[in-house]
């Protein structure tokens, strides 16, 4: 069992970095598993691969429709393809690509999206995408993941190698604290308690992981008890764990580096409604386009910070 | 050596399931399915090694895809004559909890189907993924896919056209049913698409022409793209009439998206023969 003093952070690397290791990892162990990029194999921290199975890796140039409907004919032949570019040009722009030829198609592809959310940087608001995990959990037979660090990116991306249907898998750019066991084991579905608490649930998704895990240290310091649950798959949702958790403290806090519509919190949101109606506070964008900046900045100034995971486990306990 | 008038005589069938399928449900693509019937039929019955027991991956078998998804009649009709499923499925075209849905879908478990389409432009791409399997896997077959002309206003087209060449895809055919309509008209005049010759040429591909309404031309072209191994893909423009057997409907766009009333359906059945038996209403 986890819990708040062994999540320490051993160092950083970015999730992506946990992307190129874990495939090639599973490429190791499938041979049919095909790495495919639209120009941006550099992004993908994953020369490891390319250059130990030069023959799976596909080059598709900047056609990222056409990449995904390679990657559908791949897949209908047996192969395991896995997508990689940013997560805009993974989702918004080739959603009817993904919708008509992957997902109603019923295809195994594993779309495997870097550089999500405002941690990008300065790139600005064109490249970080933050309705993502909304357009993909609406896909039919669509699973949704999004880890929250180099290891268990890393170990993510070995499970849904393993796992047969189609898989949105969002990670990021920015160096990150390591801080989960590198052996911890990875199951697609299923929540990762982080810590055992009585006051309030708060739940978190990607990077915002991190900052839950010192929010809950901050807290507890206060001597207020934090069940911390990090929800790595957002869809299939543990609504087992969602709904034990929010029963227990009755009091309900989502984060996630998205817009507060359509990801984590509605998530939780809509599962809770139905059987156990919570308080809920969410820690996600305010319904708006990001900008430029350093990651750590903007993540404060959209209120994503460690103070702001506080700040609403305060207001969803005191409407207890 | 193909025996053209049974292949005839199998798509004369195909013809009359297509506006019956079309009519029944009041609802469908009568249009670009009568112009196809002889290209799926020598594509089916003739040209590529297929097996209608189906399994999806198709190893080892020639693949034919259907890009242009609202020409399902005729595509339903060829695979049910071929033993993919029962021709009398095909009573249940466009109805509630059939398989045989408006545009052709893996979803509902079909035999034959291999990827959803209808939402236009996407076919060649997935074709792509398909030839290069069979590359990896050292399966000499071909895949086939068919788009129309009108769907070459998609965008995807040309990354596809871009990919193939230079990923030397030469067991890889594309046929554009290079029709002239589209449904609010003549190409012409909806967006004109100018020389596919040329511009396929530019892309690095191997082109060929055809009379698809010709089907003893049809299957010697499309046996000489199936056997082409040169390092580059090929394509295929095939001239077809919108609406091919059936007088009132050749030759316009009206018949696109539009199923005949009783005595227009009588009137186009009149014209083409019933050779293998009419599936039962």
């Amino acid at each position: 069992m986890l819990s708040l003093d062994k999540l320490q952070s051993t160092g950083k690397k970015a999730t992506r970095d946990g992307f190129g290791a874990g495939l090639k990892a599973a490429g190791d162990k499938h041979d049919n598993v095909i790495m495919l990029t639209a120009d941006l194999r550099g992004s993908m921290k994953s020369e490891d691969f390319i250059n130990t199975y030069p023959d799976r890796f596909i080059q598709c140039g900047i056609s990222e429709a056409n990449m995904m409907g390679v990657a559908a004919g791949l897949a209908t032949s047996g192969k395991i393809p896995m997508t990689t570019t940013f997560a805009n040009f993974s989702t918004g722009r080739v959603y009817d690509q993904i919708r008509q030829s992957i997902a109603y198609s019923d295809k195994n592809v594993k779309i495997c999206a870097s550089h999500a959310g405002l941690t990008l940087g300065e790139d600005g608001a064109t490249h970080q995408i933050l309705e993502d995990i909304g357009m993909m959990r609406m896909l039919p037979g669509m699973t949704v993941i999004n880890p929250c660090d180099y290891n268990q990116t890393k170990a993510a991306v070995q499970a849904i190698a393993e796992h047969h249907g189609p898989v949105y898998l969002r990670f990021g750019r920015p160096g990150w604290p390591i801080f989960i066991p590198e052996d911890q084991k990875f199951e697609i579905g299923k929540a990762l308690h982080l810590n055992e608490g009585s006051d309030v649930s708060i739940f978190a998704t990607g990077h915002l992981v991190w900052h839950a895990v010192e929010a809950a240290r901050e807290l507890e310091a206060e001597g207020i008890s934090v069940d911390l649950i990090n929800i790595h798959t957002i869809k299939p949702l543990d609504e087992a764990a969602v709904i034990a958790s929010a029963k227990k403290t009755g009091a309900v806090v989502s984060c996630e580096e998205h817009n507060k519509y359509g990801g984590l919190g509605s998530a939780i949101a809509e599962c809770l409604s139905k059987s156990a109606p919570t308080f809920q506070e969410f820690v996600a964008t305010d319904d708006t386009f990001g900008e430029s900046g350093k990651a750590a900045d903007l993540l404060d100034k959209y209120g994503l910070g460690i103070k702001d995971i506080v700040a609403a486990a305060k207001r969803a306990m005191a409407k207890k | 050596m193909a025996d053209i008038q049974e292949l005839q005589r199998i798509a004369s069938q195909v013809r009359r399931d297509i506006i019956r399928q079309v009519h029944l449900c009041q609802s469908g693509h009568p249009g670009g399915s009568l112009g196809n019937a002889d290209l799926l039929t020598a594509l089916y019955f003739e040209v590529m090694e297929n097996d209608p027991s189906f399994n999806m991956e198709g190893k080892g078998e020639d693949i034919f895809l259907l890009s242009n998804g609202h020409i399902s009649p005729v595509f339903y009709s060829v695979l049910a004559h071929r033993g993919y499923f029962p021709v009398k499925e095909l009573a249940t075209f466009r109805q509630i909890n059939s398989r045989v849905q408006g545009h052709p879908t893996t979803h509902e478990g079909l035999p034959g189907i291999r990827i959803a389409s209808g939402s236009l432009g996407q076919g060649p791409s997935v074709a792509c993924g398909m030839a290069l399997a069979k590359r990896m896997d050292g399966d000499d077959k071909t895949v086939f896919v068919l788009t129309g002309d009108g769907e070459q206003q998609e965008g995807q087209i040309w990354e596809a056209a871009l990919f193939a060449p230079h990923n030397k895809l030469d067991n890889l055919v594309l046929i554009i049913d290079d029709n002239g309509q589209q449904i609010d008209g003549p190409t012409e005049e909806v967006l004109k698409l100018g020389s596919f010759e040329e511009k396929y040429k530019a892309f690095g591909w191997d082109i060929m022409h055809m009379d698809g309404n010709d089907m003893a031309e049809t299957v010697k072209v499309l046996k000489e793209a199936q056997a082409k191994r040169n390092g580059k893909p090929t394509c295929i423009v095939m001239k077809t009439e919108m609406g091919k057997g059936v007088d009132y409907m050749e030759g316009t766009h009206k018949w696109h998206g539009k199923a005949p009333n009783d005595e227009l359906a009588e009137k186009a059945l009149a014209q083409l023969e019933e050779t293998l038996g009419d599936f039962p209403a």
